[in-house]
């Protein structure tokens, strides 16, 4: 084959790689119970070499799993050993250190085997609806309380699944069947990766995906280097405050860029926390990966070689707590972690980066009853809602929208279908956005009773209600956020907490901080925020 | 059916297609399309269609129509300014969207802006529960101050979207007669346009059928009085995006249902052929100068779907654009066709679309100016097409610039020929197609391998052949008059609509009587649609659209069509089961008191069609040798081949000729690559098929 002829096969055979993980990735989409996979994309797909390096990745999913799941795999290699692989396996855990950081989060990796020949593995991850234990919630003191651990094992042998598994699963987590309906799916998108991975080698007539895997880092890595050689040379360091469970958080970071790579170290932010709003490093690596590539390297494919250049390093805290620490709301501060770094890479590169937004998705989990001496339903409900985005340099933030994360949220009538809840309310917040040249996305109100005749508790998972998200360069802070019943009591970020029958949980989700003065603001766009009610200023 | 005379009118982005059935012989002909009066290009096309065929507009027995114009007037936000009227706590649903962003990484990123925007949505109190029953009363007084804000606002149209409408629309009537009493305008219910669960594709359905009334009324109404005038007597209908037709009296009050109207001619066209053939599996293919469609079509009827996505904003990305849940036929687009332009990324990798070269300048070889390579450009380079017999030889190709701007943009940077980056964008761009066929099909639960292809549109017969490689499909049938397809896919198209209904039934409280009901009330609505056209009988198929308590996605499980009892239930559990298995491969183990439950209903009625005359495929008896030759690049041995070039209209049915070959015609050729032979059918088909197949 000539040198141009195997130039083109290559490229070709990558791009059908991409296909292979989207195809593994929308198998899971459809097969999913967990509301969060299903209605919100939180799940991930990848295609690993039999060294256990990354070479494509499903677009479908959210940045929460990049390379969380490239590591998860080193990680099963070492466990399993190569000698205990066979054709028709799929290995699982949910242990946060060695998955992605909770364990709500299950992995499943497979084996691919041509003949007998392994010739890579699939991976997926994709967030269940119940792993026992307290819930998913940040009261639990340890990880103990937080469920069931699934150390690194088979969850399927040869073909045959470890039926003593699934009864203990089944013992131990609220929604049996909803729950074991996941790890088969997880398991099918395995599958159905690698009948699609074999089907092409057999078409192309390839033995391994060794040619193919060099091709793709070798490529990868030097446009990578190419743009982080291009970044200006320096340590920059940014501090922020977080609300935390009950007393405030401080995080810091500090990205230095040195030879060919970047590293962020999270020095300096405060300790580990008795509350379930630890992270494990593996996850604040994933969020601060990913606000790095947003900026460097955006249209860059993740894997190996893509990602190998961005390094984390930390003490033990906060960001990277250790076992046994309680981590099941593990993203609250992982979705702050991109608008940590961010900050520091303002400074590296000034007039180039959004404000701080709202961060943290505003997560709700209602466990709702019939309310005593009442008939009635009981149910789980969660529901993913998003405040307002950062102020961009060249324009508004955008308005009720997550970032980072990549989820989407539901409709109101599926969540009212889902048990006996009545949702009032779910619009834009007027006066919420931090104005500026650019002004901040608007977060949004929300107003949830629970129906009639019944009560509901809570899971709070709520952040930016004392710590407003802040401007940049001289863009002012958007509207921090609040919630209270609607008799006026507030309620905290963190934590169970009660609403009886006949009253409203209310919501205000925090606006998007501005960018720049807001002297500079063009007077059209400030008539047109009134006129649409933006600003309720001489509206009302 | 062969005995009529119909005349099938497809607006298109360029081309306005007209196709004349004159007893069975089709006459056709493309002209461009004229945005100021599209009626003015239908009838330029009929008066040459008419000449053609010798017979005048009194002598037409019935005009079938679509039109792009209701999708333009989204994309281009040509609409009526339109209040909405919706649930107070909901102003906000159709500017929320789905809260999420639909690139990861871009942070710059622009979401789409909403049809109706935040200062025309007006709240009102009032609100249905998710059992359909009433929680809150509607403010009627409030109501009443709207419709006079409405009426001095100077509004062209009305849409009306209350929460959970679709179980219980009472209160959007209710708003329809307040207003209507006070306000001069058309006014759209949620509950009537789109009445399915999810708030946010229901409320964007209707602003958007709102949006467009106006603009699509006046326009249906000149097209009548132009028809008229010119002597026209036969009734017109309007085909619908689910690929059935509907009166025009319909189509003006739902116009939402003609977007996208255009592309189901096209899967209807494929169908025909599927049933001609007696064929049972086919993936249509049809490839024009900016996007390919693909579309399964099962059992000779396009796959189905109840809610699609128009005016994408970005690069073709799922989300950016706007859902509309109406029936559609399903099919997948992407940014690949003849003009589609071929770029290097970052990481040295050949990409291609979805910005394209369009008419003007076009690709490079067509010397109009166009400087950046488009696939055009890496078909003429590969021999694909000949340089002095493009368009009947309407258009001269220049094979210098071709070379000139692949080299510049493709193969300097990569350090290839420009043969090499020819094959090179060749292999990627077909690399997409396939891939997007083959994620379609796994979306459906299929194996695209199964199927047979259908291919047309002008630049679809240059690339099946390949894509068939790249699939592992078999055998692949380009039909006569696929420039036209949509055109003459109207004219096959039954008289047919879709009623659409969201209830959650659990199988364990399934009631019969309900459901029965429910069925008998969409039935009377769909029938209704269609008695408009036909006197015939009339078929209705059921669909329960079902999945597992706690999934979030529903598959279609088809019904028998007859009055359900509580025995049935077991059938249900069973033809759910069986679904779910063909879908995902296996059924999941060990769920015991798992509730299975349906989630929406659907009827589709249609006339009953005659049957088209039936073919069978012939794998040829006599082979033919070309009577001459020339160099033409082929992919699947990455080299080139004197490759046999031979006139389409030379072939005899049941004449094979052996790849690697090339049949020409006047609007377009079809490359064979190696691997296959082709043979002339009966009906003026070409098949392509594997060699070994005999």
């Amino acid at each position: 084959m000539s040198d141009q002829t195997r130039e083109i096969h290559m490229q070709v055979m990558w791009n059908r790689l991409i296909s292979v993980v989207e195809e593994q990735a929308m198998t899971l989409l459809r097969t999913a119970f967990s509301t969060s996979v299903r209605e919100a994309g939180d799940l991930s797909a990848g295609v690993f070499d039999p060294a256990g390096r990354m070479l494509a990745q499903a677009v479908t999913g959210t940045p929460g799993h990049v390379n969380t799941m490239a590591e998860a795999v080193l990680h099963f290699i070492a466990e399993i050993g190569r000698e205990n692989m066979f054709p028709g396996d799929t290995y699982v855990t949910n242990d946060p250190w060695q998955g992605t950081g909770h364990l709500h989060d299950i992995t499943m990796v497979s084996p691919s085997f041509k003949g007998d020949t392994l010739v890579g593995f699939f991976a997926c991850t994709a967030h269940v609806v119940d792993v026992g234990g307290r819930g998913f919630g940040a009261d639990g003191k340890s990880v103990y309380e937080e469920g069931i651990q699934i150390p690194i094992m088979k969850f399927a042998e040869r073909g045959v699944v470890n039926a003593d598994l699934v009864r203990i699963l089944r013992t131990n987590v609220r929604e049996a069947n909803q729950v074991v309906g996941d790890f088969y799916s997880l398991a099918a998108c395995n599958d159905v990766g690698h009948n699609r991975l074999i089907a092409m080698m057999e078409e192309i007539g390839l033995d391994t995906l060794d040619d193919l895997g060099d091709f793709i880092f070798a490529r990868t890595r030097a446009a990578t280097l190419e743009r982080i050689a291009a970044l200006p040379r320096g340590a920059w360091t940014n501090v922020m405050v977080t609300d935390g469970y009950d007393t405030p958080v401080k995080l810091m970071a500090t990205l230095e860029t040195r030879g060919e790579t970047v590293n962020v170290d999270f020095g300096g932010t405060d300790g580990i926390s008795r509350w379930g709003i630890n992270v494990p490093i593996i996850y604040t690596k994933a969020y601060a990966c990913y606000a790095m590539k947003c900026v460097v390297a955006p249209d860059i494919p993740n894997n190996w070689a893509s990602l190998e250049p961005f390094t984390v390093s930390s003490p033990e805290n906060i960001l990277n707590a250790p076992r046994p620490a309680p981590v099941s709301l593990r993203h609250v501060f992982g979705h702050m972690v991109p608008d940590l770094v961010l900050g520091a890479l303002a400074q590296a590169l000034p007039g180039k980066i959004l404000a701080e937004g709202s961060g943290a998705l505003w997560n709700i989990h209602m466990s709702v009853r019939p309310a005593a001496g009442q008939d009635g339903r009981r149910a789980e409900i969660l529901m993913f809602n998003s405040g307002g985005m950062g102020a961009r340099p060249e324009q508004d933030g955008l308005n009720a929208t997550a970032f980072p994360s990549g989820v989407m949220t539901m409709p109101i009538e599926a969540t009212e279908h889902t048990g006996p809840v009545v949702i009032w309310r779910k619009e834009l917040r007027p006066d919420s956005a931090g104005d500026g040249q650019y002004r901040g996305g608007l977060g949004q109100i929300i107003e949830i009773a629970p129906a009639e005749g019944h009560e509901f508790d809570f899971s709070a998972m709520f952040d930016r209600i004392q710590n407003a998200p802040r401007g940049r360069d001289g863009g002012q802070n958007g509207a921090p956020g609040m919630a209270a019943l609607d008799d006026g009591t507030r309620l905290k970020p963190k934590g169970w907490q009660h609403v009886p029958a006949g009253r409203k949980l209310v919501l205000h989700l925090p606006g998007g901080g501005g960018y720049g003065d807001p002297a500079l603001r063009d007077p059209q766009a400030r008539a047109n925020d009134i006129l649409k009610g933006y600003l309720s200023g001489d509206r009302k | 059916m062969t005995s009529s005379i119909r005349l099938g009118a497809d607006i298109g982005g360029t081309f306005t297609d007209i196709a004349l059935d004159l007893r069975g012989k089709i006459i056709s002909t493309k002209v461009l399309t004229n945005y100021t009066a599209p009626e003015q290009a239908i009838l330029d096309g009929m008066d040459i269609v008419l000449a053609d065929a010798g017979i005048g507009y009194a002598d037409l027995e019935i005009v079938i129509h679509g039109t792009t114009l209701a999708t333009n007037a989204l994309i281009e936000r040509r609409g009526a300014r339109t209040a909405f009227v919706t649930t107070e706590g909901f102003r906000d649903v159709i500017e929320m969207r789905t809260e999420s962003r639909f690139d990861q990484y871009d942070l710059n990123l622009t979401l789409p802006t909403p049809l109706v925007p935040r200062e025309d949505r007006f709240t009102v109190a009032g609100r249905i529960g998710a059992q359909g029953q009433e929680l809150a009363a509607l403010d009627e007084a409030a109501l009443e101050a709207i419709a006079d804000q409405i009426a001095s606002g100077g509004y062209g149209a009305v849409a009306i979207g209350f929460i959970h409408a679709y179980l219980n629309p009472a209160h959007e009537a209710r708003a329809r007669e307040i207003i209507g009493a006070k306000v001069d305008l058309p006014i759209s219910v949620s509950s009537e346009v789109s009445p399915q669960m999810r708030e946010f594709e229901r409320f964007n359905t209707v602003c958007a059928n709102a949006y467009v009334r106006p603009q699509m009324a006046s326009y249906l109404d000149r097209l009548q009085v132009r028809l008229a005038e010119k002597g026209a007597t036969c009734p017109v209908f309007m085909i619908h995006s689910g690929g059935g037709l509907v009166s025009v009296e319909t189509a003006a009050e739902f116009p939402v249902r003609l977007v996208e109207s255009g592309p189901a001619g096209g899967a209807i066209f494929a169908a025909d052929v599927a049933r001609r053939f007696g064929l049972e599996k086919v993936v249509s293919y049809d490839m024009g100068g900016t996007t390919a469609k693909i579309c399964l079509i099962e059992d000779f009827a396009p796959k189905t779907a109840r809610s699609f996505e128009v005016a994408r904003t970005t690069r073709f990305a799922k989300g950016s654009g706007m859902p509309i849940s109406i029936p559609v036929i399903e099919m997948i687009e992407i940014g690949a066709g003849g003009g589609s332009i071929a770029w290097v990324d970052a990481m040295g990798r050949i990409q291609t679309g979805p910005e394209s070269a369009a008419s003007e300048p076009g690709p490079a070889c067509y010397q109009r100016g166009g400087q950046r390579p488009a696939i055009t450009d890496a078909d003429l380079i590969l021999g694909k097409l000949d340089p002095d017999n493009f368009a009947g030889g309407a258009i001269k190709l220049s094979t210098d610039l071709a070379a000139g701007a692949i080299a510049a943009h493709v193969g300097d940077r990569l350090g290839l020929s420009a043969q090499s980056a020819a094959f090179g964008i060749g292999e990627v761009v077909d690399e997409n197609m396939a891939n997007a066929a083959r994620v379609h099909a796994v979306e459906n639960g299929k194996n695209i391998s199964d199927n047979m292809m259908v291919a047309f549109g002008g630049a679809a017969p240059l690339h099946a052949a390949r894509l068939c490689e790249k699939l592992g499909i078999d055998r692949c049938l380009i039909p006569p008059g696929a420039g036209v397809g949509s055109a003459i896919g109207f004219l096959k198209a039954p008289f047919g609509y879709e009623s659409l209904a969201s209830r959650i039934i659990g199988l364990s409280t399934f009631d019969a009587a309900t459901v029965n009901g429910l069925i008998a009330d969409l039935k009377t609505t769909a029938e209704g649609f269609v008695r408009q056209g036909t006197e015939g009988k009339i078929l209705c198929e059921i669909v329960a659209f079902m999945r597992y308590r706690g999934q979030g996605w529903e598959i279609p499980v088809p019904l028998p069509d007859r009055a359900f009892t509580a025995a049935d239930v077991e059938l249900i559990r069973t033809r759910f089961l069986d679904a779910y298995a063909r879908f995902f491969g296996r059924a999941i183990d060990g769920l015991s008191g798992l509730e299975i439950e349906i989630v929406t209903i659907s009827v589709k009625a249609a006339d009953e069609r005659p049957a088209p005359e039936p073919a069978t495929l012939t794998h040829g008896s006599r082979s033919f040798s070309a009577p001459q030759s020339r160099a033409v690049f082929d992919p699947s041995s990455a080299s080139v081949l004197q490759t046999g070039i031979v006139a389409r209209d030379s072939l005899a049915p049941g004449d094979r000729v052996s790849g690697p070959a090339v049949v020409v015609e006047r609007e377009t050729s079809t490359v064979v690559t190696a691997p296959f032979d082709v043979v002339m059918q009966s009906d003026g088909s070409l098949l392509m098929l594997r060699k070994e197949i005999v």
